[in-house]
């Protein structure tokens, strides 16, 4: 007897509730792991899943298990060479592995580190947890179209689609049993009965029945009849017993926020300080991507002109020249005069930069971001990458660049302004985080 | 019974034959060579080896499928615990990384029996593992005594189905933490979850939802027994005399049936302060545990058994002209690599294959059989060219655990085979002795020794309960009995404390005694937070 089932068709991931439960006991762990992950990956791939490896402390199931060693103990071995009864050997080092030990496996390294892989989505949402833009309030009205289904109990109208059966069911079998609708088994009992008695009458001589017999087929056949009427006139299902799963439509509010990503280009920014610039916009676009649908983003990047320009050559494409950095601001506000009226949309600005700037452009700067950018901004944060041996210099002399002189009194009074330095690919992570914190707003309230 | 003299038998026929006999040609299958491999497979099992199996269910699944099914201990059907995500994320990487290849099969003991192959098998490997599982471990199953007395092959799945159920419903109910402290300290003493030497009840579905459904009855009709049923109490405990107290002490170990090796089964039933689902929890994981046991003392002879059967099958269809050569050659290639046992200077020893000592074991009891040499029959009158090897073999798998099978049938030669040596470890001395080898002073030592190596009761250190401080801090003592000065792994054993106590709420004891004086070695104590904040 053989049953050949083809299970292959099956729904796969049986063991995801598995892996959830698992990636929530090892979270703390994961995310120590994914955050050390981040710090050293390629602006490219920090768009996949990686694997990480977690001390495997916590993942540890204890048993009651003998020790390895001490004690008296014997043991059989396979693959005698050269022992004889009464051979004295070495015992084997403690970590030498196989020659000796029954047990080979060194005290339970394997479980000290535990290393697998996290797919791109989970290892986004544990990468961008807590983080949020901060202080998304404006709901534009034009953009809630989305709508979604809400079971809002049951209706006594619908499409056939929607029938709640048991509901439906329910009451039928009420109706049925109130109005004492007779059951097919009672009929099909009373027509046993009938025959039975028909078939009494034709056994005998006279082909009648004797007096009670005939008086009961009589009432019999009455009954029958009435049950039979009774059938008929009471159906099994009736209109007023059906019932429909109504849904709701429920309008999704949808909130459009925009970011700008302004970066300067300029010959002062080495490379090395432009792919910082480049990481830290890559993880914003990123994160906007993961956890809004609807965000628009802007690049805009500068030298001493500034224009917009598509993602792909503001990540890619190499440029050079001189330092004007209003000219990336005024790009901004003619962009947002342009698409982004302040009345429907959130807006987000980040800026990257090296602090370098024409020296009379610092006034210009903070006019524009005074009057016309930040009032007009939910949150506007400026980045500023420097060199590591530069930084050491700053840190002592307490020196600043020019855009930081100019910024920073403006970043004192308004809370929306944010100011972070940044030396090295390791800080860009922990920046992130402090600028875009869920609970960023209550702490500095 | 060796291939090249099958070939030799065979070859001349075979050339003469028509190239239509195959059943299959190539490595391609599809479930019409699957079909009529599986019948010539089950004619050769059921008229030539007279198997005795289950009705068989094949299931085609795919690698993913295979490393979801690995996951959950190999059962189908399985409930949800992280450590079960942690065993499929690691054999996941393992596999990618190509450290390590997945079983070509697995098999449940259950009627009908079920075995999974995975569709990236060749042809080959399919017939393999046909025969393998679907005959060898399925007769196992079916005959061995212990599977016999301790698992329900017609019930398992649907218990599963209820065991997968019902802890849903508690996560639902009382929390993913919740569920998960419980199953992790139950899962911590699976190995403590068992009995060993009185054989329970059946797990039976319909009884069990009926008896859970009792327990809330009768947990909501009566209060605690475990506090109705405390001895009365002196005001002056001093003047009680020493055999009064004594007996106390019997009375109350009766009173709980102490001293119990049955972790488990002692919390579920006697824990004061616990769940009913707890319970339940307990339960399960108990049950689960009692299910595998036989498994786990039977490694050596299910795989030698189904080593031997596929073995003996694939000779026999090959013999028949059914297979090509080529196909043998793979077949080989891979029978091979099963039973292939490292040596113990070998980086690749991780202890005996019991795939290879029991497939040596079987062809050994085979060759003893029909062919028997002076030292077999002085070793093994009984069997020795009794020329009834396959009804020998039967016997032995449905007589033996692995321990006594050994203990019986292991023999000269297959120690001398395997070169086997018994070192003597004691701990006193700085190094380690050779006790004895594959030699005639040496046989009968080595053989008990390995014995003694796949004897579970051996290997798994001896734990009990063996009070309960009633009348004053409802202190728990667990007992382990110490062999040969053997402890206990440190770390671990105080980890899984800490789990009983979680469990039990009050303090627990964790006490070494020596098994030949009795005398308490070390003690180690748990206490749970609460109290040790108090």
């Amino acid at each position: 007897m053989l049953y050949i089932v083809d299970r292959r068709k099956n729904p796969t991931g049986k063991s995801l509730g598995n892996r959830q439960r698992f990636m929530r006991r090892a979270k703390a762990q994961i995310k120590k792991a994914v955050e050390e992950s981040i710090r050293t990956r390629g602006i490219t791939d920090i768009n996949n899943g990686d694997q990480v490896i977690i001390p495997g402390k916590t993942l540890k199931e204890p048993g009651f298990h003998h020790a390895r060693r001490g004690g008296n103990r014997d043991y059989v071995l396979p693959g005698n060479k050269k022992f004889v009864q009464g051979d004295r050997v070495a015992r084997p080092n403690e970590d030498g592995g196989g020659a000796g030990g029954s047990k080979a496996s060194p005290d339970g390294d394997g479980e000290d580190e535990f290393q697998f892989t996290l797919t791109r989505d989970e290892f986004l949402d544990i990468f961008f947890e807590d983080l949020e833009l901060p202080d998304l309030l404006k709901k534009s009205l034009k953009q809630t179209t989305a709508f979604r289904n809400a079971r809002a109990g049951f209706s006594v109208q619908g499409t056939p689609a929607n029938l709640s059966l048991v509901r439906t069911m329910r009451n039928s079998l009420a109706r049925r049993i109130g109005l004492r609708r007779p059951k097919t088994a009672e009929i099909r009992d009373l027509e046993d009965q009938i025959t039975a008695l028909q078939e009494k009458a034709n056994k005998r001589p006279s082909g009648k029945l004797t007096k009670p017999d005939d008086e009961k087929l009589h009432a019999l056949l009455a009954d029958l009849e009435n049950a039979k009427r009774r059938m008929k006139s009471i159906p099994f299902i009736d209109p007023i017993d059906t019932r429909y799963n109504q849904f709701q439509q429920i309008p999704d509010p949808n909130t459009q926020a925009v970011m700008f990503c302004l970066m300067d280009v300029s010959g002062s920014m080495s490379e090395q300080m432009k792919e910082l610039g480049k990481r830290f916009f890559m993880l914003l676009h990123l994160f906007l991507h993961r956890r809004y649908e609807h965000v628009d983003v802007v690049f805009i990047r500068h030298t001493s002109r500034a224009s917009e320009v598509d993602e792909e050559t503001f990540f890619y494409s190499r440029e050079t020249g001189g330092t004007i950095v209003s000219t990336a601001l005024e790009e901004m506000k003619k962009v947002l005069k342009d698409r982004y009226p302040t009345d429907q949309w959130n807006i987000y600005a980040a800026q990257a930069s090296d602090g370098d700037n024409y020296s009379n452009d610092g006034a210009k700067c903070t006019a524009l971001l005074a009057e016309d950018l930040l009032p007009k901004c939910q949150y506007y944060a400026y980045i500023e990458i420097t060199d590591e041996r530069e930084a050491e210099i700053f840190a002592a002399a307490e020196g600043e660049t020019a855009l930081w002189k100019s910024y920073a009194p403006l970043a004192a009074v308004n809370p929306r302004f944010s100011l972070k330095r940044v030396t090295k690919a390791a800080d860009i992570f922990p920046v992130f985080r402090e600028l875009f914190a869920k609970n960023r707003a209550e702490a500095k309230t | 019974m060796s291939t090249s003299s099958h070939s030799k038998n065979t070859s001349t026929p075979k050339t003469t034959e028509p190239a239509s006999k195959l059943l299959f040609n190539g490595a391609d299958w599809d479930f019409d060579t699957l079909k009529n491999t599986y019948d010539a497979i089950e004619d050769i099992a059921l008229n030539e080896l007279k198997l005795d199996v289950y009705a068989n269910q094949v299931e085609v699944i795919t690698s993913e499928q295979m490393l979801d099914a690995y996951s959950s201990i190999g059962m189908p059907l399985m409930y949800h615990h992280w450590s079960f995500g942690k065993r499929f994320v690691r054999d996941d990487v393992m596999y990618r990384k190509g450290y390590q290849g997945l079983a070509y099969e697995i098999v449940i003991n259950s009627n009908p029996c079920i075995s999974y192959v995975m569709e990236e098998n060749t042809i080959v490997m399919q017939a393999l593992v046909m025969a393998h599982a679907a005959f060898g471990h399925n007769h196992f199953f079916k005959n061995n005594y212990l599977f016999k007395q301790w698992t329900d092959a017609d019930g398992i799945l649907d218990y599963l189905q209820f065991a997968k159920r019902y802890i849903a419903k508690c996560e639902d109910r009382y929390g993913f933490d919740a569920v998960e402290r419980v199953l992790d300290a139950a899962h911590a003493l699976m190995e403590q979850g068992v009995n060993r030497y009185s054989h329970p009840e059946k797990p039976n579905l319909a009884v069990e939802l009926e008896r859970e459904r009792e327990r809330a009855k009768y947990e909501d009709e009566t209060y605690n027994d475990l506090w109705r049923t405390l001895p009365q109490t002196d005001t002056d405990d001093q003047d009680v005399d020493e055999i009064q107290r004594k007996m106390r002490i019997e009375e109350r170990r009766a009173q709980f049936g102490l001293p119990e090796e049955n972790l488990l089964y002692f919390l579920e039933k006697n824990t004061p302060a616990m769940q009913l689902w707890e319970r339940e929890i307990l339960r399960i994981v108990r049950n689960i545990g009692q299910y595998f046991y036989p498994q786990k003392q039977t490694k050596v002879m299910n795989e030698g058994c189904a080593c031997y059967v596929h073995y003996s099958i694939m000779n026999s269809l090959y013999d028949k002209g059914l297979v090509s050569e080529g196909a043998m050659m793979e077949f080989i290639d891979s029978h091979s690599r099963v039973v292939f046992q490292a040596e113990f200077d070998d980086q690749r020893y991780s202890g005996f294959n019991p795939y290879a000592l029991g497939f040596a074991m079987m062809q050994d009891i085979h060759r003893m059989c029909v062919d028997p040499t002076d030292e077999d029959r002085k070793w093994f009158p009984d069997i020795a060219g009794n020329n009834e090897p396959v009804e020998t073999l039967k016997d032995a798998w449905a007589n033996y655990r692995d321990e006594s099978f050994i203990l019986q049938f292991l023999s000269p030669k297959v120690m001398r085979d395997m070169r086997m040596f018994m070192i003597d470890d004691q701990s006193a001395s700085p190094h380690l002795e050779v006790a004895a080898i594959h030699d005639d002073n040496g046989y009968r030592r080595v053989r008990r020794s390995l014995a003694r190596m796949h004897d579970v009761s051996v290997r798994e250190p001896d734990m009990q309960i063996v009070d309960v401080d009633i009348r004053g801090n409802r202190q728990l003592y667990v007992q382990h009995t110490e062999h040969e000065g053997i402890r206990l792994e440190k770390a671990e054993a105080e980890m899984t404390l800490g789990y009983i106590g979680q469990l039990w709420g009050y303090g627990v004891t964790l006490q070494a005694i020596d098994y030949k004086t009795g005398e308490i070695l070390h003690e180690t104590n748990y206490t749970p937070d609460d109290l040790s904040a108090a």
